[in-house]
């Protein structure tokens, strides 16, 4: 084999801390190099093309780059080397910049470890073998989990591209935290009649089936191919049968169920429509409420229900559907702040948060769009709003700012001005966090036109004195205490992920953070990818966002499944796992380790032998460390290629 | 109520003087509870306020001193009713598990003391060692009818890594020993505000404004009395009361119990072993209430 070296300088990324010059000189002496250099930017156009030209000039057959990750840049190189003729796997790539020059100082110890690296990848590439790619059908038809905005937004643009859509969401109704809302910042338009279209749009559109009150169980497959299995939680009303006509709210006796729709700012009936706007708009009975179903009296729904749909020994129901891939679009849920004793921990009515005083806000809301406080219904004059309760708060293990609480704050103050001329709102910040289009002028007129008074520092304790709640702060630009006779205080509670969300992502084989938040393909360049081929991203669940940011991954999300979809077959990596039949001795050993069930066992004249099934397997390895044989081999990584390597670094 | 419950005990100089009620009744109460206290001798103080705000170290070797008092007498935990001798004891301790401070205050003692003594305050032990449901059978004379609420002050539980008992912002071991005991509790929203502490003497007026807020919202809940669990805590409510009314134009007239006293009555014990009679704000109004059916 002739192989060719070209190492790169990165700019002065590695050519600062280490001397390509020396290193692409030491290669010239490695078996099997007859050209080796040192270039510019090897993945520019130029770089590119300096290795198109030397791999004909010197009648190349494999080219090892030395430069950033492969993570980075093996795609570019392998298509480089095509484009050359070569078959993608005779290339290597040494990584010297993340594994060399950005983590050391020393240039003559940098310079000698990317000599040792390129000599590893040298003499791997002398034992690669071409490889070649297979093709496999997918199911194109995707499933959204999480009816959000975001998912709502992904549903539409992949099902208006044609695609078949399942969209799987927990609640009874799709729309997410944005039903919940009364308006947006900040053109403060009103968020259900944006937010309620597109709703209806994903109940009437062909293309989309919604399950709603519905989970992932289970996911099997892979990209192109996988097999989700949904529970459906039994509702006790039979969907097909209900018109949403809501009679049976008006009738049940059982009125203080709990209304997760309202955030608990009110009770409701057991059995319940969350909201006028709801998608399905259709009912279910709360078990833990529904008198019939706890002690089998009552009935008074079903004896109501014009359409007989009223179902009371209903059970769960799985459905397995067939997708080629999956967003997880699953949203966030907010810090439980009760934590914090210093405001109460939850015993003070007047001290609710700021998803609480949406719902306060909204027309369709418990109060019917008037604010009132919890304890007496009055109307309150003084309003504070505590912002960063839950967020940048190591001691409570949330670091990180969630993003959007500055913004829907100072659209609160704004609004409270509007629902109470005579109000007066205080707003305690840490700092005012608003670069969007637009975000800071709003901020400012929520001060300057709505005379919100923002006080920098933090609140130390709420507690009360007679019906008011004296709140206790530092206003540290004045560098002195104030003390708030407040009516009503609004937390911003922050953003967590959602419960269950850890779950999921080990159904789906996504990373997650510490936080619970799931983890993009790359921070920069693929905000919407995972690491699992097949299974993209949108919204909160990746991390706390606003309206717009989500709706944008929406749409990013739906394009990468349209992209995808739009190749007739899928290639499949070749760097799988392949059994040497003749070594094999049937122990099975593999099958049993192998995470992804990509080996089977098969009968080769009468004697037990594994078999792998190509488009499962994902490449780990395991089952090559496993084999007591060295019988099963990991292609591009064999048993002789790592040892290459081995050998090529411990030389002494 | 085990033969384990055995402790060094420390009563703190306030113990000795202002707060002897306090002594009086904790001692009472273990006694009764079959808690046996072992008095250290020849402790000495633990330095108050002024030793650590002068010098860590000084501060620090004034309750080594009675830490290691307290190793040789074989026990391994001491105990005390007064949180600020609390404070300095556990400080010390905290402090001393550093090489470099643990060598200067040793090189201050007579005898060098090495770590490992807990020092815990009574009513942790009443709560943790000996737990409510032993208290509530040992509840003789419940406390029915009588309604309160608990002041636990700024450094019972503070800071939390040092102090390690109960929820620094929201404290319930009193509230949970006294409804135990039969009262009734009221959630007090300002149970771990600071009441002036020993700015008493050089700024009274910080004391007026601070401890006034409290008996404020003490009546605006409308209690019969609170109790306490600090000798300071107690001295500015109880003592300064009239000071605090003249200063401030109101009219508080509220019993301050320390918690010991009303335990001592549950179990059946005497208002003279009480030293109900050291309190300046009369409690007989309070006393009184116990038993009696609520009106309305």
């Amino acid at each position: 084999m002739k192989i060719g070296v070209f190492v790169c300088h990165c700019g002065t990324n590695i050519e600062g801390t280490v001397d390509t010059a020396a290193v692409a000189e030491a290669a010239r002496e490695f078996p099997g190099v007859v050209f080796a250099t040192d270039t510019m930017y090897a993945c520019s156009e130029p770089g590119q093309d300096e290795i198109i030209e030397a791999i004909k000039e010197h009648k190349l057959d494999g080219v090892v780059v030395a430069s950033c990750t492969p993570r980075m840049h093996e795609p570019t190189f392998r298509k480089t080397l095509e484009r050359a003729g070569l078959n993608r796997y005779l290339f290597e790539m040494a990584n010297i910049r993340e594994h060399v020059s950005w983590i050391g100082r020393d240039r003559e110890a940098n310079t000698n470890k990317s000599v040792d690296l390129v000599r590893m990848a040298a003499a791997k590439l002398l034992n690669n073998k071409p490889l070649h790619a297979k093709y496999f059908d997918m199911n194109k038809r995707v499933m959204i989990v999480g009816g959000g905005v975001a998912g709502i937004q992904a549903a539409l643009d992949c099902a208006d591209g044609g695609l078949e859509v399942i969209l799987v969401e927990k609640t009874s109704s799709i729309g997410g935290k944005m039903a919940k809302l009364d308006k947006t910042f900040p053109t403060v338009d009103c968020s259900s009649c944006i937010l309620g279209p597109r709703m209806v749009d994903v109940a009437q559109h062909p293309n989309i089936t919604l399950y709603a009150c519905a989970e992932i169980e289970e996911v099997n497959g892979y990209v192109g191919n996988f097999s989700v299995k949904v529970k459906r939680t039994a509702t006790y009303v039979d969907w097909d049968k209900c018109t949403g006509c809501g009679i049976c709210m008006e009738k049940c006796p059982s009125k203080k169920a709990d209304n997760p729709f309202d955030e608990e700012l009110g009770k409701t009936t057991a059995i319940n429509i969350p909201f006028p706007q709801a998608i399905p708009k259709k009912a279910v009975i709360d078990p833990n409420f529904c008198i019939k179903i706890k002690r089998d009296k009552c009935g008074v729904c079903a004896k109501v229900c014009p359409s007989e749909a009223i179902v009371y020994d209903q059970v769960d129901e799985f459905v397995v559907e067939e997708v080629g891939a999956v967003v997880a679009a699953t949203g966030f849920d907010l810090v439980d702040w009760t934590v914090y004793s210093e405001y109460g921990g939850g015993d003070y009515p007047d001290v609710i948060t700021s998803l609480q005083y949406e719902r306060m806000l909204s027309a369709s809301g418990p109060t019917e769009g008037h604010i009132k406080r919890p304890s007496d219904g009055k109307e309150p004059k003084n309003v504070v709003f505590i912002q960063c309760v839950g967020s940048r708060d190591k001691s409570i293990g949330r670091p990180y700012c969630s993003g959007f609480c500055c913004m829907y704050t100072a659209k609160q103050a704004i609004l409270t001005k509007d629902h109470c001329p005579d109000s007066q709102s205080y707003v305690f910040y840490m700092d005012i966090r608003s670069p969007g289009k637009m975000f800071d002028e709003f901020t400012r007129r929520a001060q300057e036109e709505y005379d919100a008074r923002y006080i920098r520092g933090r609140v130390s304790m709420i507690y009360p004195k007679g019906d008011k709640l004296v709140v206790r702060g530092a206003d540290t630009l004045m560098g002195n205490q104030v003390e708030i006779d407040a009516d009503l205080v609004v937390l911003a509670v922050g953003a967590e992920s959602a419960v269950g969300a850890s779950d999921l992502a080990k159904k789906l084989r996504i990373s997650y953070d510490a936080y619970g938040f799931f983890m993009e393909g790359h921070p920069k360049l693929k905000p919407v990818e995972t690491n699992t081929a097949g299974v993209f991203l949108a919204g909160s669940c990746q991390g706390p966002k606003d309206i717009p940011s989500s709706v944008a991954q929406g749409s990013a999300a739906a394009a990468k499944v349209l992209a995808m979809f739009a190749k007739d077959q899928l290639e499949s990596d070749p760097a799988v796992s392949v059994v040497d039949i003749k070594r094999c001795i049937g122990c099975g050993k593999c099958i049993s380790t192998c995470p992804f069930g990509a080996i089977k066992e098969v009968d080769f004249r009468g004697q037990a032998k594994a078999e792998v099934i190509e488009t499962i397997c994902q490449g780990c390895g395991i089952c090559t460390a496993t084999c007591p044989q060295g019988a099963i081999q990991l292609q591009h990584f064999t048993d002789n290629q790592i040892l290459a390597e081995v050998n090529a670094v411990c030389r002494f | 109520m085990s033969d384990s419950l055995t402790y060094a005990y420390y009563p703190g100089c306030s113990g000795a003087g202002t707060s002897m009620e306090y002594d009086m009744s904790t001692r009472a109460v273990c006694d009764k509870l079959g808690i046996r206290l072992t008095d250290i001798s020849d402790w000495s103080c633990c330095g108050s306020t002024p030793a650590h705000t002068v010098d860590h170290s000084l501060s620090s070797a004034l309750s080594a001193r009675n830490l290691q008092l307290v190793e040789k007498m074989d026990l391994d935990t001491a105990i005390t009713p007064c949180p600020s001798c609390l404070t300095n004891l556990k400080t010390a301790e905290h402090r001393m598990q550093k090489d470099a401070m643990r060598e200067k205050v040793n090189k201050l003692l007579d005898t060098p003391y090495n770590g490992g003594v807990a020092t815990k305050s009574v009513l942790q032990i009443l709560v943790e060692d000996l737990g409510l449901d032993a208290l509530k059978k040992s509840t003789v004379k419940p406390l029915k009818g009588l309604k309160i609420a608990a002041y636990y002050g700024c450094i019972m539980n503070r800071p939390p890594e040092v102090m390690n008992f109960d929820d620094p912002e929201h404290p319930m071991a009193m509230d949970n020993i006294m409804k135990a005991m039969g009262a009734t509790v009221l959630p007090f929203p300002l149970k771990v505000e600071c009441c002036g502490a020993s700015f008493g003497i050089p700024r009274k007026d910080v004391v007026m404004k601070l401890s006034g807020k409290l008996l404020d919202v003490a009546d605006d809940l409308g209690v019969d009395a609170l109790v306490t669990a600090c000798p300071l805590c107690q001295m500015n409510l109880d003592l300064r009361q009239t000071q605090i009314n003249s200063a401030t134009g109101a009219k508080h007239n509220i019993p301050i119990f320390y918690y010991t006293q009303l335990m001592g009555l549950a179990l059946g014990m005497s208002e003279k072993e009480m030293g109900m009679d050291k309190l300046c704000v009369s409690p007989r109004k309070a006393i009184d209430a116990i038993g009696k059916e609520e009106k309305k």
